[in-house]
């Protein structure tokens, strides 16, 4: 039974988003992809910050990559030739299916994180958060300023509308398991172990710089691929698309879901798209004075960050994933985190 | 286009800029050398002081001195009173749960200016005594040119002599040092660490009302960027390192306006992206700064 769980919960999944996309009307398909889109992002983002300890605030530089590169490469080249007519010509020509432009863009992000990986990756704490805070103004800076290729500020618009709940579910499903099986492999427990001492971790045999390396590359990988089903859901994109905004949600899903947990990340990410999403009614339709609120949300966010810093500093999860919270159910028998982070996570 | 004068102009405001950026800069790395925290809400007291400003001038209709001393004095509380309430139970958590503090800080001030004052930036506009131009030797500038760099050089003397001379200063000199044995001699730290936060907040905040009367706008989001850049000043001069941070903020205010003055428009939209590269290439060559050249462990 238990081995075919995962299998169960991947038909469940994607029939209900097969189902949402026929019944549903679009706001609620909208927002059910969103949340598919921050479920990749939060699980991606929790790679670096919650496995192997390095708090990266760049991941909207990495969304950003996957947008723009998907847009450019999947506008028909009639569009392109209008609204960038100075696109290199193999550029302009360009008309690649979704998936192949999305894995394009996951690739550039890749190489990107890899490159930039290498030096920044030597820092540590807070130099590695203002640095990676650094790469993102530096995309969005190029997104601004490279006009040919990304129409700077005016940005680009009349995407076509790839991302449907089905599509979004789908690459969920594929970033969650593929991030589980790195997490519950040697690769996972050497980034854990990275985490916990690293000196430990060198002693032990474990190439902490490729560790590290390896979780911000594919976390950059996955970030990527969620930018580019935002830019297909949204249908527009402007530098101002990825800012630290972004960054600073994804940041607060991780951290108030459980840095450390993919479970936690999934709740963390349903949690804040969804909270959000009602109070963005309450913005609109509850006025203080004959002005609307604006930013509300947010600061509901920013509470939150704060009261799980101050009374659950683990967050809501812990370290723990869903079945050993569940305890007895789907045969729980199998522990299937590895015993010492849990210690760990529980001290 | 590259005559003296223009040089000259260029000059002065990267004496402006630098100056800024050096006042935001000591609040962090005053902060940094105590408590190892990068204080992200640290621009948001910037914001949160050219609006007071602002309020100051138009709502109060006070003089300009005013418009510099109460942002200064009631930001700096409120610098002290979010230490207590938000850093202090944090002491001895791991690094990580004060940053992420100060992120949710930095977003709840911007979001709270955003729902209260709206996003819409506002017009600051200076005494007419700080607008005039003055000509000399053909180069023009604003008395507001002058008063920034000359307020912001008096501030960091009377800094450096508060540091160097009164006890409380060289309890907080010690405190970067190492804040356990510090305790250990009978200091009080927690008082320490509150006038950390006063003075920082308090800089911040008369470089907002310079920021915003210089650039004539507020919004939410004024202190931000700036807040993120004097971080990179700091960095440069080798952070918790109150001369390095001045040094670091001047070097940035040259690079940065001479950057954008002295390349073409197409490369000089790059700004921004140029200073954060600057950032990690100084990260990379020398992590400790210019000036810091103690602190081993970057952790």
């Amino acid at each position: 039974m238990k081995r075919f769980a995962p299998l169960i919960l991947i038909v469940v999944v994607m029939g209900l988003a097969g189902l949402a996309q026929s019944a549903l009307n679009d706001y609620y398909q909208r927002v059910l992809s969103v949340i598919a889109i921050n479920i990749i992002l939060a699980v991606s983002l929790n790679l670096t910050n919650g496995y192997s300890g390095d708090f990266s605030l760049g991941h909207a530089a990495f969304m950003a990559i996957g947008a723009y590169t998907s847009a450019i490469l999947t506008l028909p080249a009639r569009t392109k030739a209008v609204a960038m007519p100075d696109l290199p010509p193999w550029l302009a020509q360009a008309e690649l299916p979704f998936v192949v432009a999305a894995l394009v863009g996951a690739g550039l992000a890749a190489l990107v994180a890899f490159l930039v990986g290498i030096p920044v990756l030597r820092l540590r704490g807070h130099y590695l958060a203002v640095a990676t805070l650094g790469l993102m103004v530096i995309v969005q800076v190029v997104a601004l300023n490279w006009q040919p290729v990304t129409r700077g500020a005016r940005g680009i618009s009349g995407l076509p509308p790839f991302t449907t709940p089905l599509w979004a579910y789908g690459w969920m499903l594929i970033a969650v398991a593929v991030i589980w099986r790195i997490v519950h492999s040697p690769l996972g427990r050497a980034m854990m172990a990275v985490r916990e001492d690293e000196l430990a971790a060198a002693c032990r045999g474990v190439s902490v710089f490729r560790t590290r390396l390896l979780a911000f590359v594919c976390g950059a990988l996955f970030a990527s691929i969620a930018g580019a089903l935002w830019a297909h859901l949204i249908t527009a994109i402007t530098p101002s698309s990825f800012s630290f905004l972004i960054t600073f949600n994804v940041v607060a899903m991780v951290v108030i879901g459980g840095a450390g947990s993919i479970s936690g990340s999934v709740i963390g990410a349903v949690l804040m798209t969804l909270l959000p999403e009602l109070l963005r009614r309450v913005e609109t339709t509850l006025a203080i004075g004959g002005q609307p609120l604006y930013g509300l949300s947010q600061i509901v966010i920013a509470l939150m960050m704060l009261a799980v810093m101050l009374f659950r500093p683990q967050g809501l999860m812990g370290r723990r994933e869903l079945p050993d919270v569940l305890g007895g159910w789907v045969g729980a028998q199998r522990a299937p985190s590895p015993a010492p982070a849990e210690a760990a996570g529980e001290a | 286009m590259l005559t003296p004068s223009y040089i000259a102009q260029q000059f002065i405001n990267a004496l402006n800029m630098g100056s800024i950026y050096a006042l935001v800069a000591i609040g962090l790395t005053v902060v940094y050398g105590i408590l190892r925290l990068i204080n992200f809400a640290h621009g948001d007291m910037m914001t949160i002081g050219a609006y007071l400003g602002l309020a100051v001038l138009t709502a109060l209709a006070l003089p300009a001195w005013a418009a510099l001393l109460i942002p200064m004095l009631v930001v700096g509380a409120l610098g002290v009173l979010i230490e207590r309430l938000a850093y202090r139970p944090l002491r001895g958590a791991p690094e990580v749960a004060m940053l992420i503090t100060s992120l949710a800080i930095s977003s709840l001030i911007q979001n709270g200016a955003t729902m209260t004052l709206t996003a819409q930036p506002r017009p600051v506009r200076l005494p007419a005594e700080l607008t005039q131009r003055v000509d000399v030797l053909g180069v023009n500038f604003a008395v507001m040119d002058v008063v920034i760099v000359g307020l912001a050089v008096a501030l960091m003397i009377a800094l450096t002599l508060f540091v160097q001379r009164t006890t409380l200063g060289i309890a907080m000199r010690a405190c970067s040092e190492n804040v356990r044995v510090t305790q250990l001699m009978g200091v009080d730290v927690n008082r320490v660490i509150a006038v950390a936060f006063a003075i920082s907040a308090g800089l911040a905040a008369v470089a907002g009302v310079l920021w915003s009367g210089k650039f004539g706008l507020v919004d939410p989001f004024t202190g931000f960027v700036p807040g993120l850049k004097a971080f990179v000043a700091a960095v440069i001069g080798g952070i918790g390192n109150i001369p390095g941070a001045m040094l670091g903020g001047y070097l940035l205010g040259f690079a940065e306006v001479f950057f954008v003055a002295f390349t073409p428009p197409q490369v000089s939209g790059y700004r921004d992206a140029f200073v954060f590269v600057l950032l990690l290439v100084v990260l990379l060559v020398r992590p400790t700064g210019l000036l810091g050249a103690r602190e081993v462990n970057r952790a």
